[in-house]
């Protein structure tokens, strides 16, 4: 597939920098939250419009898509407040290897509680066994129940794709190491929107392209190339020394 | 710096900032998300430097003030108007500076120190160190400079002593008659009660005292206070001295002209026949015991006491026959008691000290002399014996000039009448005294008359040492170089007999005297 240069975009959903509390993104779609304007949907039509689909949806009739669902290239979770309407839409615009569920959880905002790339899940403490289950076997990943700088919401605070993942600022780096290696990606702690700690909410990364909210400085958003291994910066000396040492442990 | 408070906050300080230390065993570095330094992580995500420059938290809090300073008495002015006296860079001050400061209630202020200043620059400097919350739950603090520029302003103590000829309003004491010992007891009852706080000054005029105020009340508190110890009445009258005609404001000279009774104790009055009548009957001609709030006069013939108070007085007015210059000095020959069923208790008081007595005397001048004899009832029958010295008034063979005596018949006036016993020669007592007593700060314009100004002070020290009522209304204070000199037994004067009934005063009544005070109100004799 022909890509553009990656890298790293700031976009806005109505006047709002937390991008990633109104789309979700992986590596075969993208679901956008439908709003006023069209100009949030186009931004990732432009993007990414090329390779995967990016389906503007609602869940339960709220825009907040991003933390309602959790997915990656396999597979796609979704509330069970979600209506069998808009289940059916966003079954017939995804494409067919991505199986789509919908799970009964108590912690019902999964983008909130899981956080996953397309091998490995972060997970709430307190996640039901069923629903642990269903991710191990829909979307195909290896599911570890950690806390994030002592916060359970493991979706609000750490982003992580393929490539490597960003955590809250605060979480020391002992935490850092062992999130690491369960992970086996690399990790770094930053923040995004201007100092926000709430990157799940803050962002939308898949292994080629991100995207965040306007407020990010220039310094956060080279953090986030960096880290993510987007545009030309590829492999900055941070991540190059985790990786090494990630490489040491492994073998 | 970074401590994680009770509230879970993080501290920024500007003081330093040590990123090593910081990036200790568990906490990562971030990168500053304005500037790309690596922090450690804080709530605003961003670094001390980028934090300060988006915010301000000294914005509300005033960067110069000015202060009061009077060059007189080198105080600082506390609005509205307390004057504190206090060096530079003292506690005292930096507590002054502080109030001035506002805004301070916003901010939360940590430390506070004085940067050095020349003392004549007139600029006084003080570092503050606030903190505040800012974004969210991040504590930034800050140090800065607060300048406050020295004006010179006089205090009011200064002014007033500045302005110690300009008064607003004077009470003129006087009394009619030639003694003095009626201001003598005023003033030490002014020392008493400091009914001569904030006059500006006193000064001593013929027949009595002036005394200036900068205010009418503290005239008319003053006026009050004489109303109540003496009896007198005073006339008021004002003087305009300018006038604003647009804000109608009018300023003026107010005098109040207050006249004391003139009678003084130990003088001899005759009373109007209508007043003698009222007070039972008694003898028009009559001795005056006291003069305090209220005028005491006793009939030396009957013994009957007359009380008359202040507003009676002034009704019908009536004045002295004789001054104490005209006393003559008698001896006592003969004293006898009298005892008759006549002698009422009705109507007049009785005088419970006093006792009636016919007593036979002779002048001292005309001792030996024959016919010289002199029979009379005097009310001092109590103190007199035989050889006793006595001072009267010869009322036959003086002149009086009295509209009330001439109204009398001639059986109505006694040729005689004794007033007081006398103890011995002046000296003897004046050395004996181990007291003294203290002064108002007056300024006298003629020293003419000083002699019978001494004749009277003697006379009222006298009385002092003999009327125990009288001196509980005054203050006495002990003289420590007539104390020591009697301790280390000098030598009495020569010429001294055992004299033991001179009356004393005892040590116990006696103030210890507080040595030498630097308060410029009193001054000692």
């Amino acid at each position: 597939r022909l890509r553009k240069s990656e890298m790293a975009v700031r976009v806005q959903f109505e006047n709002s920098s937390e991008v990633g509390v109104f789309s979700k993104l992986t590596n075969t779609y993208c679901l956008v939250g439908i709003g006023a304007s069209a100009s949030f949907y186009s931004t990732f039509e432009g993007e990414l419009g090329e390779s995967i689909p990016v389906v503007p949806i609602t869940i339960a009739g709220c825009r907040i898509v991003g933390r309602m669902c959790i997915g990656n290239r396999h597979g796609l979770l979704v509330p069970s407040s979600t209506t069998d309407h808009e289940l059916q839409h966003i079954r017939n615009a995804l494409p067919d290897e991505v199986q789509i569920r919908r799970v009964e959880e108590r912690l019902s905002a999964l983008g909130n509680v899981i956080s996953c790339n397309d091998y490995v899940a972060l997970a709430h403490p307190d996640l039901d066994r069923e629903t642990e289950e269903i991710l191990a076997d829909v979307m195909k990943v290896e599911v570890f129940r950690h806390t994030i700088a002592d916060n359970v919401l493991v979706g609000s605070y750490c982003v992580f794709s393929n490539q490597g993942g960003l955590v809250h600022p605060q979480t020391p780096v002992t935490d850092q190491d062992e999130l690491s290696s369960l992970l086996q990606v690399p990790l770094m702690a930053g923040t995004i929107n201007r100092g926000s700690s709430v990157l799940g909410a803050g962002m939308v990364v898949n292994d080629w392209s991100a995207f965040c909210g306007l407020a990010t400085t220039s310094t956060e958003l080279s953090v986030v190339e960096s880290v993510f291994k987007l545009g030309d910066l590829g492999q900055s000396a941070v991540a190059g020394a985790l990786r090494t040492s990630l490489v040491e442990s492994m073998t | 710096n970074e401590a994680g408070g009770a509230r879970g906050q993080s501290y920024v300080t500007m003081e330093y900032m040590d990123v090593e230390a910081a990036a200790s065993v568990n906490s990562p570095t971030v990168l500053c998300c304005e500037c790309g330094t690596p922090i450690p992580p804080n709530p605003s995500g961003m670094c001390v430097a980028c934090l300060r420059s988006r915010v301000d938290i000294t914005e509300g809090v005033t960067k110069q003030g000015v202060l009061h300073f009077c060059k007189g008495c080198d105080r600082y002015l506390q609005p509205p108007a307390y004057w504190v006296a206090c060096s530079l860079e003292s506690r005292e001050l930096l507590a002054l500076c502080l109030k001035r400061v506002k805004g301070l209630d916003r901010v939360h202020l940590v430390d506070a120190r004085f940067i050095w200043t020349e003392p004549h620059s007139k600029r006084i400097k003080v570092k503050l160190t606030v903190q505040k919350e800012v974004l969210g739950s991040t504590i930034l603090e800050q140090m800065f400079v607060v300048e406050f520029i020295v004006h010179y302003q006089m205090c009011d103590d200064c002014r007033r002593r500045d302005a110690s000829d300009f008064w607003r309003a004077v009470v003129q004491i006087r009394q009619k008659t030639s003694e003095k010992k009626t201001f003598f007891y005023l003033e030490q009852l002014m020392l008493k009660h400091n009914a001569h706080a904030n006059t500006l000054r006193i000064k001593e005029q013929h027949g009595g005292l002036d005394f200036f105020y900068g205010s009418k009340q503290d005239a008319r508190r003053l006026v009050d206070f004489l109303l109540s110890v003496v009896p007198c009445r005073y006339k008021t009258s004002q003087q305009l001295i300018s006038h604003d005609v647009r804000s109608n404001v009018y300023n003026y000279k107010h005098t109040f002209a207050v006249e004391i009774v003139p009678l003084a104790k130990d003088c001899i009055a005759c009373l109007p026949s209508a007043t003698a009548k009222a007070f039972g009957n008694i003898s028009p001609v009559v001795v005056c015991v006291k003069v305090a709030t209220a005028v005491q006069l006793i009939d030396p013939s009957s013994l009957k006491m007359a009380e008359i108070s202040q507003s009676a007085f002034w009704r019908h007015p009536f004045g002295s026959l004789c001054s104490s210059k005209d006393l003559v000095e008698y001896i006592v020959l003969e004293v006898e008691p009298v005892r008759f069923p006549g002698y009422s208790v009705a109507a007049a008081r009785p005088a419970h000290k006093f006792l009636l007595a016919e007593v036979c005397v002779v002048k001292s001048s005309e001792i030996g002399l024959p016919g010289s004899q002199r029979y009379c009832r005097t009310h001092l029958g109590h103190l007199l014996k035989p050889g006793d010295m006595v001072m009267g008034y010869d009322v036959a063979n003086s002149n009086v000039n009295d509209e009330n005596i001439s109204k009398l018949r001639e059986d109505q006036i006694p040729e005689l009448v004794l007033v007081k016993k006398s103890y011995g020669e002046k000296r003897k007592r004046r050395q004996k005294r181990v007291w003294r007593l203290k002064h108002l700060p007056k300024e006298s314009d003629d020293i003419a008359g000083s002699d019978s100004m001494d004749h009277d002070y003697d006379e009222f020290l006298a009385d002092l040492e003999e009327d125990s009522s009288l001196r509980q209304t005054v203050n006495i204070y002990k003289d420590p170089a007539r104390l020591k000199r009697l301790k280390q037994g000098v030598p009495p004067p020569v010429g001294e007999d055992a004299e033991e009934n001179l009356p004393q005063i005892s040590l116990a009544e006696m103030l210890d005297d507080l040595c030498l005070d630097d308060s410029d109100s009193e001054t000692m004799t």
